[in-house]
């Protein structure tokens, strides 16, 4: 039991419906190749242990530091071009893995120390705009420079032997799975994930990510206390950008493919948005449940929706609204009750409703 | 005016009139780059339509900004609604439409614009209302909801237009261009330009002269205390809050027929640089909005036939190059 | 004995979780100047603040005549005929001279319907503002603006003056001329006597102005009364303010 404490950093779900969801999805995700047979639940399920590391890693930035950036599909894009250019252009293998992941990192620290320092020269509301307009001129970077990155089009490419679909280690398939370098994909996804979850855990219950919530509430005083907020704002764009940046990878190394609106899109940092608010700012827990839940949605609700409106067919403004298209105004409409009636997401209703009892 | 003033009265403050004499040397600037004259006017032509669109879009935005501390993320949901409503009114008003005079084609245009800026005056009423008043005095939540807002907003769109691109030409007697020697000139950025230029005259007065324009100046500097002077800054608030986003509309409206379609994403394809101007501008200054929005057109058309690759950035180097030397925008109005 | 113009009773303001007034009660009598005294920190911006209701009293009751005023939200307040006078005179800086006045005139709609008479009697006082006129607000020097503060705040007849330290800062020479002004406006237009709170730091100041007197310390009243009492009784002054009078000259 203390294994699993510290192993959690002491950040306990603090709600029994928390903790049973949370092994719910851990399970869910760790066993997905066997109970949920086929290819679209294992992307699904690829898709939700990425967006857990990202959005993770935004809520490193906005919930505990308190920092709105729209900047952060940069840092993603970046991991996935780098595994995507290394892979093409050097003969597809673990070392080109490596080189691409360190670029990427390399990059991405860079730019994320030029943004951390500019962050304090100007007003949130300023930087927020900025990151904006930055965001959209990288991902027209991305599409123009078609040489490099493959344009509109974006990158095909290979992935090591090992991790290669076609690769197969057994003959038979394995209680319902066929072992292969897919399902090895998937479990390197898997484990990393949950290492890099932990170690975000870890940075946000260290004192260091104690003193980054005390800027969050009151940077005034924390400053007055002797804390240099420069230092620590710009090192949390850089552990967020790092976390970002290897979930980019991660996307790259699962699709094999990566394109501008793959990893650079406004809609994925809407996306983030929604998720982190929804699930709960400044929790971590918050990204895990917010994912697989905005995941799930976003693959099966439309299934759901499609079987409402053949149901409500006819009916004039009813069918339009259950619509499969208009899920996005559902989410968008959550979203909106969510910023204002559950400040803390999913998570703090959870958490607040076992403290009620 | 009665003239209290004694015969040695210190006279008015200077006007500062650097950053509109930047916007000539850039023109000018470019005139090398560019080449050829003829080019050269109608992308000035072009950018100073561009400019002045978004000026009538961005005005109300950094009003609302400057006023009341709001930074409504959403402010694009305005300008798409407005875009919308004229492809429906100028589709029903086809005969005035297709008709060469330009009597009866300034009226369809005249018609969508109205319908445009009520309609979108009565989307930021609700806006304001429902989204925005909660969550007064927090920023964090202010960017978030009215994001939200622009995400339901756009869906709504899409389910009562479609969520196709809508094609939307100018009348009959506005389409193609005059030709002045060997130089093009388009007719509807003309009417854009002579829209603009109304628009900012009429902000321009409502601000210096009047004592509501005085009343806004006033509350963008202190809200407090215009409110100990005795004025309900709430109610002023509402009405700036929805005549910006009827003004978004107007821009809406003037930004379909100038790209000669209309699609749901606008809002969001335009906020980009709604924010790249109120930032060079100032936040809160009409007249910083007006400087930096012609700067951004411009240099959006410049570069666009100078150096293509380039423009995307040109925006946010001139942005980063203003701020350098005037950290507080081009007018710096609050005292904050 | 005529019930006083304001009165505080028992009032109680949290800013945030910092309790700072606990349990003021003062009276300001009609046509006196009540000065409200007391060290930095003793809640004397506080009180007249939560007169203003730019901070909510979270307990007790202001009354304007007899009438409740602690829930009304501040435009209502000021449109009671209270002017109020910050400590950061809350001038409009890119505003002229001209535009603060006319601003701070409610009734008037233009220029042309400010009282003449009165605005004449305002130049009077503060020579400045005529000179000034058509010059942004914050170029002015910081007596200056404090002149034109003052000003607003008298530009149309008000029952009630609130005034937060108008010499702070201000240079020995300034602050004379501030008090000459201030006792112009004390003995008031047509007759009517002009009602004012003020918070000073400075007892000179004070003692030239006021006819009333409330000190306050660690947010309580914890001395009220005239001020030729005051001014009168150094044992009194030592205790309260912690410096005798001649300290202050």
């Amino acid at each position: 039991m203390n294994a699993l404490r510290a192993l959690l950093s002491h950040d306990l779900p603090r709600s029994r419906l928390l903790a049973a969801l949370l092994i719910l999805i851990v399970a869910a995700l760790a066993l997905t190749p066997f109970a949920f047979p086929g290819t679209r639940a294992l992307n699904v399920a690829a898709k939700i242990l990425v967006f857990i590391v990202l959005v993770g890693s935004y809520d490193l930035l906005l919930g505990y530091t308190g920092i709105v950036s729209f900047a952060h599909t940069m840092f993603f894009g970046i991991g996935a071009y780098g595994v995507a250019i290394a892979s093409s252009r050097l003969a597809p293998g673990f070392g080109a893995l490596a080189i691409g992941i360190g670029g990427a990192l390399a990059l991405s620290l860079l730019l994320a120390l030029v943004i951390g320092l500019f962050s304090l020269r100007v007003k949130a509301i300023f930087f927020a705009m900025i990151t904006l307009a930055v965001a959209a001129a990288f991902q027209g970077l991305a599409s123009q420079l078609s040489d490099f990155t493959g344009g509109e089009d974006g990158l095909n490419f290979r992935l090591p032997e090992l991790l290669s679909p076609s690769t197969g280690f057994t003959e038979e398939p394995f209680l319902g799975a066929s072992i292969d370098g897919r399902l090895l994909s998937y479990y390197l996804l898997f484990v990393t994930a949950a290492v890099l979850v932990l170690a975000l855990l870890r940075i946000v219950n260290s004192p260091f990510g104690r003193v980054l919530q005390a800027i969050r509430d009151n940077d005034f005083r924390a400053e007055a206390i002797g804390y240099r907020l420069v230092t620590y704002r710009t090192l949390s764009t850089l552990l967020a950008a790092v976390f970002a940046t290897l979930a980019g990878a991660l996307l790259a190394i699962w699709l094999r493919y990566n394109g501008p609106d793959t990893s650079l899109s406004f809609e994925i940092m809407l996306d983030i948005l929604l998720i982190v608010v929804i699930g709960g700012m400044g929790t971590i827990y918050g990204a895990v449940i917010g994912s697989a839940l905005f995941v799930l949605a976003q693959s099966y609700l439309q299934d759901l929706m499609r079987v409402g409106a053949a149901a409500v067919e006819g009916v004039p403004v009813l069918s339009q609204l259950i619509a499969p298209e208009r899920w996005l105004l559902w989410l968008g409409v959550l979203f909106v009750l969510a910023v204002y009636h559950f400040p803390n997401g999913l998570v703090g209703r959870l958490r607040q409703g076992r403290r009620a009892s | 005016m009665s003239a209290p003033i004694a015969s040695d009265a210190v006279p008015k403050a200077r006007f500062d009139l650097i950053p509109l004499l930047l916007i000539a040397a850039v023109a000018l600037a470019a005139l090398p780059l560019v080449g050829s004259a003829t080019s050269w006017a109608t992308l000035t032509l072009a950018g100073l339509a561009m400019g002045l669109i978004i000026f009538v879009i961005a005005s109300g935005l950094t009003l609302v900004f400057g006023l009341m501390d709001v930074l409504n993320f959403g402010h694009g949901v305005f300008i798409a609604l407005g875009a919308f409503v004229a492809t429906t009114v100028m589709g029903a008003m086809g005969g005035f439409v297709a008709s060469p005079s330009l009597g009866a084609n300034l009226v369809a245009v005249g018609v969508a614009a109205l319908t445009g800026m009520v309609a979108a005056a009565a989307l930021g009423l609700v806006f304001e209302r429902v989204l925005v008043r909660p969550v007064y005095g927090m920023h964090l939540k202010q960017i978030l909801i009215t994001m939200g807002g622009m995400i339901i907003g756009e869906e709504l769109i899409k389910l009562v237009w479609g969520a196709q691109m809508i094609p939307l030409q100018p009348p009959e007697s506005l389409r193609g261009a005059l030709l002045l020697g060997d130089v093009a000139i388009e007719k509807f950025r003309l009417l854009a330009v002579a829209v603009g230029l109304v628009v900012f005259a009429a902000l321009l007065w409502l601000l210096n002269r009047t004592k509501l324009g005085l009343l806004i100046r006033a509350g963008v500097q202190d809200r407090e205390m215009v409110e100990s002077l005795g004025y309900r800054i709430r109610r002023l608030f509402v009405a700036v809050f929805v005549a910006g986003s009827a003004l978004a509309g107007l821009g809406g409206v003037l930004w379909g027929l100038y790209q000669q379609s209309v699609m749901p994403q606008i809002g969001a394809q335009v906020n980009t640089l709604l924010f790249i101007v109120i930032i060079i501008g100032g936040l809160g200054s009409t007249l910083g909005c007006f400087a930096g929005a012609l700067l951004v057109g411009l240099m959006a058309n410049y570069c666009g036939f100078i150096a293509p690759k380039a423009a995307l950035f040109s925006n946010i180097g001139l942005m980063v190059a203003v701020l350098l030397w005037r950290p507080q925008g081009l007018y710096p109005v609050s005292q904050r | 004995m005529s019930p006083p113009l304001l009165r505080l009773e028992g009032v109680h303001t949290h800013i945030g979780a910092y309790h700072i007034l606990h349990g003021v009660d003062l009276d300001v009598p009609e046509g006196e100047v009540t000065m409200l005294l007391g060290r930095n920190g003793a809640g004397k911006t506080t009180t007249l603040r939560t007169v203003m209701g730019l901070w909510r009293a979270s307990a007790g009751r202001v009354l304007l005549e007899q009438r409740p005023i602690q829930a009304l939200p501040t435009p209502e307040i000021a449109r009671a005929d209270i002017a109020y006078v910050p400590e950061n005179m809350g001038i409009f800086g890119a505003l002229t001279v001209r535009e603060n006045l006319l601003l701070a005139a409610r009734r008037a709609r233009s220029l042309d319907e400010l009282d003449t008479a009165r605005l004449e009697w305002l130049f009077g006082l503060f020579p400045a503002l005529r000179k000034f006129w058509l010059y942004p607000a914050g170029k002015l020097s910081g007596g200056q603006k404090q002149m034109l503060a003052i000003a607003r705040a008298m530009v149309e007849p008000r029952r009630l003056l609130l005034i937060d330290e108008p010499t702070k800062g201000l240079a020995p020479a300034i602050i004379n001329k501030l008090i000459e002004a201030l006792q112009e406006i004390k003995r008031g237009r047509d007759g009517m006597r002009a009602t004012v709170l003020l918070v000073e730091q400075n007892f000179m100041v004070a003692r030239a102005l006021g006819d009333r007197v409330a000190v306050m310390d660690d947010g309580r009243v914890v001395h009220a009364g005239r001020m030729a009492e005051l001014a009168g009784d150094e044992a009194l002054q030592q205790r309260l303010l912690g410096l005798s009078l001649a300290a202050h000259q």
